[in-house]
């Protein structure tokens, strides 16, 4: 039943959301938002099918191409930021 | 033939959220954030690709068939290149792998 | 609200954008439970995506990654407290005379609203009725919204956009500095994929009148390419691309298309924003007019973001308290 894959995502969802609160370090945090839209994207996928919309795949498609260019910004925030720890120190 | 693709989409879903599952158990078992990454990614994108080819039986051919097929190839093609590129820098910046001191990735002595 | 609960009380602000983000992703979902795909849309694009960046481009910027701590004195706790208190103890009881979800005798589904989903196939033809009120029947409000992103991006244009000339050579010293170049995998992903993103935007642009889409939606995914070309290959090589002075017309341009179209059809004959004087038959103008206006709204808002993030991360790639003996700002 598409209950049970939609009940199955929302555990994982929960799951990962519970992950970014406590995560100790930040890429805990960073990997648990990345989880969190996959499966997003997912969830939308299935409410899409089951309420037979093909344009809620396109949001869905929308989704998963903000979440990997959302995690690429995070990572150049990283990168910025070590590189200004660098000539800060040097 | 109807039942057959029912068959093998419901069993594509379920599989595809036993997966889903499993990574986000491993998510709390595992003691550090490398071996997290590697349950997340591996079991996500499994996992999306079982269910969403779960979803594509359901549909049948036409504009959902095709639409899914994209979402399918974009998180295929991007979601290992975020846990390439994540777990790249968290070596660079973050925490050191937890090993035991012969060198090894295990937690318990056995 | 659980997020919510969670960004009050986190420190490290680091941990607030992604949690933004998810609370983002949390309100597009519920707005699709509510059966709203188009707002869905636009509040993943712009929540999940676009605010995160920005506000980590402001984190690049300063310094400390907590909050501050406030000196916990009776005056500086009690005072927010009760001003939210009162204020929301004021929406909760405004809220007992809200109708049902889908009362039939709400008012919003009562005066104007079935005219328009009546009535939207025969008088504009296209069969996205959203698109349909947002782009004809409220014209005059989607002409606001996008004067007033066009007012936002000037703002920040203004407050952070001096520091460069407008072909951005300034850059020339930092740009490689800020950018991926070692990560191999991400150059080859990136050059796949960013083609594609922009076929997609195009696609969510042209579909505004069948599909949940629109100029807004478009206009974002465009801009997160070009923000995606620009975290990967460096500032200095974007600028190649597209310079600041490109970016600066296009978002007047789109103003002005929208606008313009307005003012065609007051000299056509009609009232201002009346489609339906620009081609020889009522629907066949709507159709013209639809697709005129949401090109000026997609470039406006692709231009704004874009400028944006180029303001911001321009910035940060060259602090005033980092520059050397011969910079000046501008």
């Amino acid at each position: 039943m598409f209950l049970a894959v939609s009940v199955a995502i929302i555990v994982v969802l929960v799951l990962a959301l519970v992950r970014a609160f406590l995560g100790p370090t930040l890429f805990d945090r960073i990997l648990a938002v990345n989880m969190f839209g996959t499966k997003i994207v997912l969830l939308v996928a299935v409410l899409g099918v089951v309420s037979d919309q093909p344009s809620f795949v396109d949001i869905a498609l929308v989704y998963a191409l903000i979440n990997f260019i959302a995690i690429i910004a995070v990572l150049r925030f990283f990168e910025y930021d070590r590189r200004t720890r660098e000539r800060k120190g040097s | 033939m109807e039942l057959l693709i029912d068959v093998a989409s419901w069993v594509c879903l379920l599989t595809g959220g036993f997966l889903g599952i499993t990574g986000a158990i491993g998510l709390f078992r595992f003691p550090d954030v490398y071996t997290r990454l590697h349950a997340a990614s591996v079991t996500d994108t499994s996992c999306m690709g079982l269910i969403i080819l779960g979803l594509m039986l359901q549909a049948g051919f036409g504009m959902m068939f095709l639409k899914l097929l994209l979402v399918i190839l974009i998180l295929a093609y991007t979601s290992p290149t975020v846990a390439h590129i994540l777990i790249k820098t968290a070596r660079r910046e973050g925490p050191e792998p937890i090993l035991d001191n012969k060198g090894k990735n295990h937690r318990h002595r056995d | 609200m659980a997020t919510a609960t969670a960004s009050i009380f986190l420190r490290d602000l680091f941990a607030l954008v992604m949690l933004f983000g998810i609370f983002s992703l949390l309100t597009a979902s519920f707005f699709l439970n509510l059966d709203a795909p188009d707002v869905a849309m636009t509040e993943a694009a712009i929540g999940a995506g676009i605010s995160p960046i920005l506000m980590l481009g402001t984190l690049a910027l300063i310094r400390n990654r907590s909050a501050p701590r406030v000196k916990k004195t009776i005056r500086a706790t009690m005072a927010p407290i009760l001003a939210v208190t009162i204020t929301g103890a004021a929406l909760i009881y405004a809220s007992f005379d809200m109708p049902y979800l889908a009362d039939p005798q709400a008012p919003a589904h009562n005066h104007v609203a079935p005219r328009y989903i009546q009535q939207s196939l025969q008088e504009i033809g296209i069969p996205n009725a959203v698109t349909s009120v947002l782009a004809s029947y409220r014209g005059y409000d989607t002409l606001g919204e996008v004067f007033v992103i066009f007012t936002a991006g000037i703002g920040v244009l203004a407050l952070l956009g001096f520091m460069h000339n407008t072909s951005g050579r300034r850059y020339s010293q930092f740009a490689d500095t800020a950018s991926l170049d070692h990560h191999t995998i991400l150059h080859v992903i990136s050059k796949i994929a960013i083609p594609l993103i922009l076929l997609f935007a195009f696609y969510v642009q042209f579909h505004g009148e069948y599909s949940p889409g629109g100029g807004f939606q478009a206009g974002v995914i465009f801009a997160v390419a070009f923000i995606l070309y620009a975290m990967i290959y460096g500032l200095e090589t974007v600028y190649k691309v597209v310079s600041m002075r490109l970016i600066r017309m296009t978002m007047v341009a789109g103003v002005l298309l929208y606008a313009g179209t307005g003012v065609a059809s007051l000299f056509l004959g009609g009232n201002y924003l009346d489609y339906g004087t620009l081609a020889h038959e009522p629907v066949h103008g709507q159709h013209l007019g639809i697709i005129l206006i949401e090109l000026g709204v997609a470039l406006c808002v692709a231009s704004v973001m874009l400028s944006t993030f180029l303001c911001f991360a321009g910035r940060a790639a060259v602090r005033p308290d980092e520059m050397e003996e011969g910079d000046k700002p501008t």
